[in-house]
């Protein structure tokens, strides 16, 4: 130890001649980082209540609740996230997780309330001094928890389908299911959107788990159609699927598929369905469609007796005769028919309503009636030349390539629609060997036909003519016809919501082709109407009581034939919900 | 071997020639809630106990009941100066059950994190050694100087205190536009405010009379008291996880680490001293060689549902008090089976401690407790 040991501490002097790196008034606000995680802020608007936040935070800090600006809706639980910061730990994978990306931190971390209630509170709906701060802790692309990219199912070239009618997509590989299963957030906005209400998270989890028989068990407590919906289901639940907020959704649909792919086989063994108690009630089912054969298979299951009245010679309704078999496999369709028949449900084929039986020997033989004929008869456009020979309806068209006939479409085909089955014939008739043009009155953007659909027409080959209206069909002495179109511009917004197209004054112009397909929608057959009697709306669809589906005390109707031309999982979810209406109407 | 533990010894408390005091849980001169049960005679401490289980906050067994994901913002708060290593530790451990392997990119940054982490703890720690004899000038720079790391860990992570930003798969994102220039800054600051420290702490008549020949660790000890970090080193045992078991790129780096020789309080100052100084040519040589661009995570699939395959491991990592460890054992399922977390500050914190302050009297006891990096939120998972 030496003097300078002794006077070398006084070094620290100098310091105080130093300009303090300090704030000279401690109480004034010192700003966070920009990305400093400070008290949440949420966009109320981009919020979709899906609770993600909820399920990853480990101190259960958040909570959904219901709020007074926010209303329920499909792809919407109406529910925001409410925090209590008591439980907060700051760490922000809340909005890491976040799948619309609303959820965010402000960098405000000064707050002072002398009211611990005010720690707990929605970010967004209650009024804070951080509101729409623009600094904060934000989800950055990279740091999203959720992979956005889905898995793609391997299917044929464009050029290897448009031949023939054998599927084209192949379904997914165990991997490939594991890993789009693993996407899944489990966050059940789907659910609500599913118009049956299946249990989309609790089937994709048991992926994950490899249960595919449970799996499979609990697809059919809302749906016994699902290998049929696995293939052509529009899929409503994808469009609200949280993850494709930020990415794209899950591939549910086709998640459905795979779990019936991977058990078809042993569906017997897994659903291992008990005897039920018999109730001794009978029900008459018309049409054995999605919804008859859907009522009929809970129906039976509660214990009722049920006999499907079917015109034709074999069951599946639209399922069979308005869907190719590209996109459906009859052989699919009808093992999972079959399955439903093993439950003991008396099918009588070829029957037709008011000419094979009556319906008033119907409504006294059964306790209950179900109709479920769907919407079978294209409509007509009010134009010159409807009836000239070449014009079909789509249908009709469908329904000759259901069975296996092979219409001819000649070289050049017209398809006047923009729905699913405009699409169905735009691509049969590709695969007929036809060269085919879509005319539609809207833009693509309006076209009430699924999106990969359109896509994969657009990759066969088809040409779209959006804004186009066709106006007068007549044959041309070769044979061909002669359509004369309109050019359309869009309009106000209709009673749909859609942009009303309005023809643009001196646009004709001619096309010329072999056929021309009408695909502009679908009616439920007039006499058949007329024969049973029931009251009918304007459309000519059936009125029922919304909720119950009942028409008088014993009639029951449901799937197009009461909505109007729609897709199967409505008509499966009315055949569930016409079979619990008509249990519960049996037990008082 | 020399048996370390002598005869326990009978004190006649009824004799009046001894008094019986505590120290803590809460005590300014305690680092964080332990307690010291002493006896003295005059001012000399001729037996100490210590209590710890104050700050017990059961991680091990919370992260048991939790997935992966949720465990990752809980691992930060075991240890509060630098949290760090335990947010590497835990995601090292379930990247290497998973077989998940991490960008090249995120390594560096990892590194980086890791080493900004030890600075701010051994410069707190040389003003929590200097505080603890009544020096509290240099205490006071030295957590102000903190505070400026902090503001890059800010900056870069989102927190001040707990990071969460070493997350299973990599870092949760990259480093912001500017960052390495605002360091560079810090660094500066730092680098004075040491040869500050040097004139106004090691050449310091009160320091040296008071911390020479204090607490002296012979070399034989270190083994069988499992003492790592700058604590051995102190003695002249030259083990560092960086260097002995690189993990991350410190192979990559060059480096060698320090070693004193004496053994005593002063040796073990000076060697975190040097450790500061290291730190900081560290994180110059990481963000010189580390790569500039490129991913710095891995996507975790289906991360709120993550199963890591059943297995065990341990991975350990050099941290500002020695070697930090974590065993996980995974059993397939969506949490782990166990967790447990060797805390670097565990072998010195205690038993050692009541070997030394044998014959050290009361006034410097929390100068010895602080040269042993004394941590009871680490001793205490």
């Amino acid at each position: 130890m030496s003097l300078k040991d002794v006077i070398s501490p006084f070094n620290a002097w100098k310091r105080a001649f130093e300009k303090p790196d300090t704030i000279v008034k401690p109480m004034s606000d010192r700003e966070g980082a920009p990305n400093y995680r400070g008290f949440h802020i949420n966009d109320i608007e981009k919020c979709i209540g899906c609770g993600s936040c909820e399920e990853i935070c480990q101190n259960a800090a958040i909570d959904l609740v219901e709020v007074a600006s926010c209303q329920a809706k499909p792809g919407d639980s109406g529910l925001r996230p409410l925090i209590d910061y008591g439980r907060c730990c700051w760490c922000a994978l809340c909005v890491d997780i976040c799948p619309t990306g609303s959820l965010g931190m402000s960098n405000d971390y000064t707050w002072i309330s002398e009211d611990p209630e005010d720690y707990r509170f929605v970010p967004g709906v209650d009024d804070k001094k951080w509101n729409g701060a623009d600094k904060g802790y934000r989800r950055q692309e990279e740091a999203w928890l959720v992979e956005p990219e889905r898995e793609h199912m391997p299917e044929k070239t464009p050029e290897d389908r448009k031949n023939d009618f054998d599927e084209y997509a192949m379904g997914f590989s165990d991997e490939q299911a594991e890993a789009e299963a693993g996407r899944c957030l489990e966050c059940g906005i789907c659910i609500q959107a599913c118009p049956t209400h299946m249990d989309v998270p609790k089937y994709i989890s048991e992926i994950k788990n490899k249960d595919l028989d449970e799996g499979l068990r609990i697809m059919f407590e809302t749906n016994p159609m699902l290998e049929a919906c696995g293939r052509i289901c529009t899929a409503k639940c994808e469009d609200v699927c949280a993850v494709g907020h930020s990415g794209k959704p899950i591939a549910i649909r086709s998640l459905k598929r795979y779990i019936g792919d991977k058990t078809y086989r042993k569906k017997d063994e897994i659903m291992d369905l008990e005897p039920v108690e018999q109730t001794g009630k009978k029900v008459g089912i018309i049409g054995g469609g999605p919804a008859g054969l859907t009522a009929a298979f809970y129906l039976r299951r509660l214990g009722h007796s049920v006999t499907i009245y079917e015109q034709h010679d074999k069951l599946g309704g639209m399922l069979k005769w308005g869907i190719p078999d590209y996109r459906l496999p009859a052989d699919v369709l009808q093992r999972e028919i079959d399955f439903i028949l093993r439950q003991n449900v008396e099918v009588k084929y070829n029957t037709k309503i008011g000419k094979d039986i009556s319906f008033e020997q119907l409504h006294k033989d059964n306790d209950a009636v179900f109709i479920g004929v769907g919407a079978q008869i294209g409509s007509d456009m009010p134009i010159t030349g409807m009836d000239t020979e070449g014009v079909y309806s789509g249908v009709e068209f469908l329904e000759k390539v259901a069975k296996g006939e092979r219409p001819y479409v000649g070289k050049e085909a017209v398809i006047v629609g923009g729905g699913n089955t405009a699409m169905d014939a735009t691509r049969s008739s590709i695969r007929l060997g036809a060269e085919v043009k879509v005319v539609y009155r809207r833009s693509e953007k309006e076209m009430p036909a699924n999106r990969e659909e359109i896509r994969e027409a657009k990759e066969e080959g088809a040409e779209l003519m959006i804004l186009t209206t066709p106006s007068k069909i007549e044959k041309l002495p070769s044979g061909r016809l002669k359509i004369e179109c309109l050019k359309m511009e869009l309009g106000e917004p209709d009673s749909s919501g859609r942009r009303r197209p309005v023809p643009k004054e001196g646009s004709e112009f001619y096309i010329e082709a072999d056929v021309c397909i009408m695909a502009v929608g679908q009616k439920v057959e007039p006499e058949f109407s007329e024969t049973i009697g029931l009251k009918v709306t304007k459309w000519g669809t059936f009125e029922v009581h919304s909720d119950t589906l009942k028409s008088d005390e014993k009639v029951y109707a449901g799937g197009d034939c009461q909505t109007g031309p729609d897709d199967a999982i409505r008509a499966v979810a009315a055949g569930k919900k016409a079979a619990y209406f008509i249990d519960k109407q049996f037990k008082g | 071997m020399k048996a370390i533990w002598n005869e326990t010894k009978e004190y006649d408390l009824t004799s009046g020639k001894y008094v019986k005091i505590w120290q803590g849980p809460q005590h300014p001169g305690v680092t964080g809630n332990m307690s010291l049960e002493l006896l003295l005679e005059g001012d000399e401490i001729k037996w100490l106990k210590t209590h710890v289980g104050y700050l017990h906050r059961g991680f091990e067994k919370l992260m048991e009941r939790r997935k992966f994901i949720n465990c990752f913002p809980i691992v930060c708060r075991i240890c509060v100066p630098e949290p760090d290593t335990n947010e590497y530790l835990f995601a090292a451990a379930t990247e290497e059950l998973a077989g998940i392997e991490i960008p090249e990119r995120a390594k560096w940054i990892r590194a980086l994190n890791l080493e900004m982490a030890r600075l701010g703890a051994t410069i707190m720690g040389l003003g929590g050694q200097s505080g603890s004899f009544g020096l509290g000038t240099i205490g006071q720079w030295a957590v102000a100087h903190r505070d400026f790391l902090l503001d890059s860990f800010e900056e870069l992570t989102g927190g001040r205190i707990y990071h969460m930003y070493i997350i299973p798969g990599g870092v949760r994102y990259d480093l912001p536009e500017g960052f390495e220039g605002r360091l560079e800054k810090t660094l500066v600051k730092i680098e004075k405010l040491i040869s500050d420290i040097d004139k106004v702490l090691f050449n310091n008549a009160v320091f040296k009379s008071r911390a020479k020949g204090l607490g002296i660790i012979p070399k034989d000890w270190i083994e069988p008291f499992g003492i790592t970090g700058s604590t051995a080193r102190g003695s002249g045992v030259n083990y560092d996880v960086r260097k002995d078991h690189p993990y991350l790129i410190y192979d990559q780096l060059d480096f060698e680490p320090n070693v004193g020789t004496d053994g005593d309080v002063y040796a073990r100052t000076e060697v975190r001293r040097e450790e500061a100084l290291l730190s900081i040519r560290l994180i110059r040589q990481i963000l010189a060689r580390m790569p500039k661009v490129g991913p710095v995570r891995t996507r975790i699939p289906d991360i709120m549902h993550w199963k890591i395959p059943a297995g065990e491991t341990y991975v350990k990592a050099e941290s500002g008090r020695g070697e930090y460890g974590y065993y996980m054992v995974t059993d397939g399922t969506e949490y782990p089976r166990r967790v447990h977390v060797k805390g670097a500050s565990y072998t010195h914190a205690m038993a050692l401690l009541e070997k030394l302050a044998e014959g050290v009297t009361n006034a410097d006891i929390f100068g010895l407790m602080v040269s042993l990096q004394t941590c009871p939120p680490e001793i205490e998972r």
